[in-house]
């Protein structure tokens, strides 16, 4: 009994240090109160969805029988969905069913939208992780050199560059892309996620079009879906670089007014070294903060660029859904989206916390 | 004091059109030099000069620093911050890297300017932290800035500029952010490493009771230029006005802030 409590506490203490408590006192407690946010946040976001089917004026009864069922079936429909039982515990059904992965079936599929969703989450998941590396690269390299040479070319030209990727709108932006690189140029492949040849012998394993293709084998398929990925990742990339690099640039260049920029020139280190190796462990809360909120809203599901470039993502899912009014498929899509987020927003704060830990007093 | 370390001739800094320092000469040899005068005098501005680092918009505009044989320009600071010069900024708490363990702030120059292994930088980085007065030069290697008071952290930042070797070591008001207590004795640590190691120490002060107990020489700066020159010893029966109008200001909680009394009002008559 003694022996697996300390065992427990080892485990934790392992644990708690790797995730930046360094302190063993209050180590525990750190990791069970990041744990305990996490799923309040969670609870609370199921019950705002729970509401929202209470809110909408969509019947899901109707819904289900049709317009044109009788008085008897619609009674026998209600009562097998539980519409009857008080709130309370239709909510504590929901939230079983939801804890089991069970979404209900989506009117406008056909399926179940669990399966919707893994299909379409996968294709926004793919395309929005290629877009903030990509994006995250350039405009926290674009940042960190516009703050070293501030007031130069490159600054200037950076700031173009975001004041581009703000004001444009992307969708018509990515319209321009698909003109100039596909219709005019032949350069890319048109709107979709891969070509017709491949997209139903495709065998889905993970989800994922670049890892799915590279494991079959197929040849062509690997680049096709490549092909694909190339414009909307770009557009999307430029939408994410521009808050990221103008961030970045101004977390920098406060740094290297600070004193110990000063210290570090006097002790010899040349500019580069001042830059990365002084100033980037300062600012790597924020730099991360800010990488992670843009990644964030590309999860969201960038519903305009996925239905210009007709990709499978889910914000066009949830379009769809929305038109249809197919409840199920808004809940779903909805409880993914604003679990996405939550979860990568508390990740970002407990690595934000690892980055900063022992020297923040 | 017989041989000459630094050599400045003629120095000018500029900040646009206007002169800050106005072609000031003087030599720095084995000893521990001081430069006051009031704020905006340009003591600091002189300082910083010398290492090249001044701030933003300021500019060396003219005159001639030599370091030995070697000439200090404007750009080509290769092998000589850090490794020549040291600089000891005024106030640790901001002047050390908050995201740095002291150990390796101490390191640093070694890094940027030996072959030594990381071993045997440690080991150096060990026994100067020793040297600077930390009883626990493990536990100092390893805490963060943050975890160590002013006084403690004045005496890492001097560890880590006097590491490797400098001939020349200046110290811009180290002890001002400290308190009272504390001064003399960071003042004792570096007038102590100045003597064991033969550099030059440039101490840039405006606290001229500290300067006499401390310094062999004293410069006295007024509107950058150079107006007085003499042994530290000498302060108290200084000749010049401006320096016996300094030396009388001794400064105080009543008199915070507000300008120096009149008689410096006639030395600015010319």
């Amino acid at each position: 009994m003694l022996n697996t409590a300390s065992e427990t506490s080892s485990t934790i203490r392992v644990a708690s240090r790797w995730f930046g408590f360094s302190r063993w006192r209050g180590a525990g407690t750190a990791v069970v109160r990041w744990l305990g946010s996490v799923a309040l946040t969670l609870f609370g976001l199921v019950l705002v969805t729970f509401a929202m089917t209470r809110l909408s004026p969509v019947d899901p009864v109707l819904q289900l029988v049709g317009d044109h069922a009788s008085a008897s079936t619609y009674a026998a429909a209600r009562l097998e969905l539980g519409l009857d039982r008080p709130l309370a515990v239709q909510f504590g059904r929901y939230l079983v069913r939801v804890g089991h992965g069970d979404l209900g079936q989506a009117s406008s599929t056909g399926q179940p939208v669990a399966a919707d969703i893994a299909r379409t989450f996968s294709a926004t998941l793919e395309l929005a992780t290629v877009a903030i590396v990509i994006g995250a690269a350039s405009g926290l390299a674009l940042g960190i050199i516009a703050a070293m040479r501030s007031g130069g070319i490159i600054d200037a030209a950076a700031r173009i560059v975001s004041l581009v990727g703000y004001s444009i709108p992307i969708f018509w932006l990515g319209l321009l892309f698909l003109l100039l690189f596909y219709a005019r140029l032949h350069w890319a492949p048109g709107p979709g996620r891969l070509d017709v040849l491949y997209q139903y012998t495709l065998r889905p394993v993970t989800g994922f079009a670049l890892i799915d293709t590279a494991l079959s084998g197929t040849a062509g398929a690997f680049r096709s879906a490549v092909a694909h990925l190339v414009l909307p990742a770009l557009v999307l990339a430029l939408y994410a670089l521009a808050g990221i690099t103008r961030l970045s640039r101004g977390a920098v260049l406060e740094q290297l007014g600070q004193e110990y920029v000063l210290t570090a020139r006097a002790k010899g280190a040349g500019p580069w070294r001042v830059v990365f190796v002084h100033v980037l462990p300062n600012v790597t809360g924020p730099l991360l903060t800010i990488v992670a909120l843009a990644y964030a809203s590309l999860l969201e599901g960038a519903v305009l660029t996925e239905t210009v470039f007709a990709w499978p993502g889910i914000g066009r899912y949830l379009t769809v859904a929305l038109f249809a009014g197919d409840t199920a498929a808004i809940l779903g899509a909805t409880l993914t989206i604003g679990s996405a987020f939550i979860l990568l927003n508390s990740l970002t704060d407990l690595a934000v916390a690892r980055t900063g830990r022992g020297r923040d007093r | 004091m017989t041989d000459v370390l630094l050599r400045v001739e003629a120095l000018t800094v500029a900040a646009g059109a206007a002169t800050l320092v106005g072609g000031i000469s003087f030599t720095v040899g084995r000893e521990k030099l001081a430069i006051v005068g009031e704020s905006g005098s340009g003591k600091s501005l002189t300082a910083r000069a010398i290492i090249g680092l001044l701030p933003p918009g300021v500019r060396r505009t003219g005159g001639r620093i030599a370091l030995g044989d070697r000439i200090l320009t404007t750009t080509g600071w290769q092998g000589v911050r850090g490794r020549r010069i040291g600089f000891v900024p005024q106030d640790p708490k901001y002047a050390l890297n908050p995201a740095h363990r002291i150990g390796r702030q101490v390191e640093e120059a070694l890094v940027l300017h030996s072959r030594l292994s990381a071993g045997e930088r440690r080991e150096r980085a060990l026994d100067m932290l020793h040297r600077v007065g930390f009883p626990d030069p493990q536990r100092a290697y390893r805490a963060y800035p943050g975890e160590v008071s002013g006084g403690m952290g004045q005496r890492a930042m001097i560890a880590a500029m006097v590491i490797a070797g400098p001939d020349l070591l200046i110290a811009d008001e180290p002890t001002s952010a400290l308190d009272h207590a504390l001064r003399d004795q960071i003042l004792d640590l570096l007038g102590g490493l100045t003597d064991d190691t033969g550099m030059g120490l440039v101490l840039i002060s405006h606290d001229l009771r500290q300067v006499a107990r401390f310094a062999d020489r004293v410069l006295v700066m007024q509107r950058g230029i150079l107006v007085d020159r003499l042994d530290a010893g000498a302060l108290a029966q200084a000749g010049h006005p401006y320096t016996r109008a300094l030396w009388r200001a001794h400064p105080s909680a009543a008199s915070y802030g507000t300008r120096l009394p009149e008689a410096i009002e006639e030395t600015l008559q010319p």
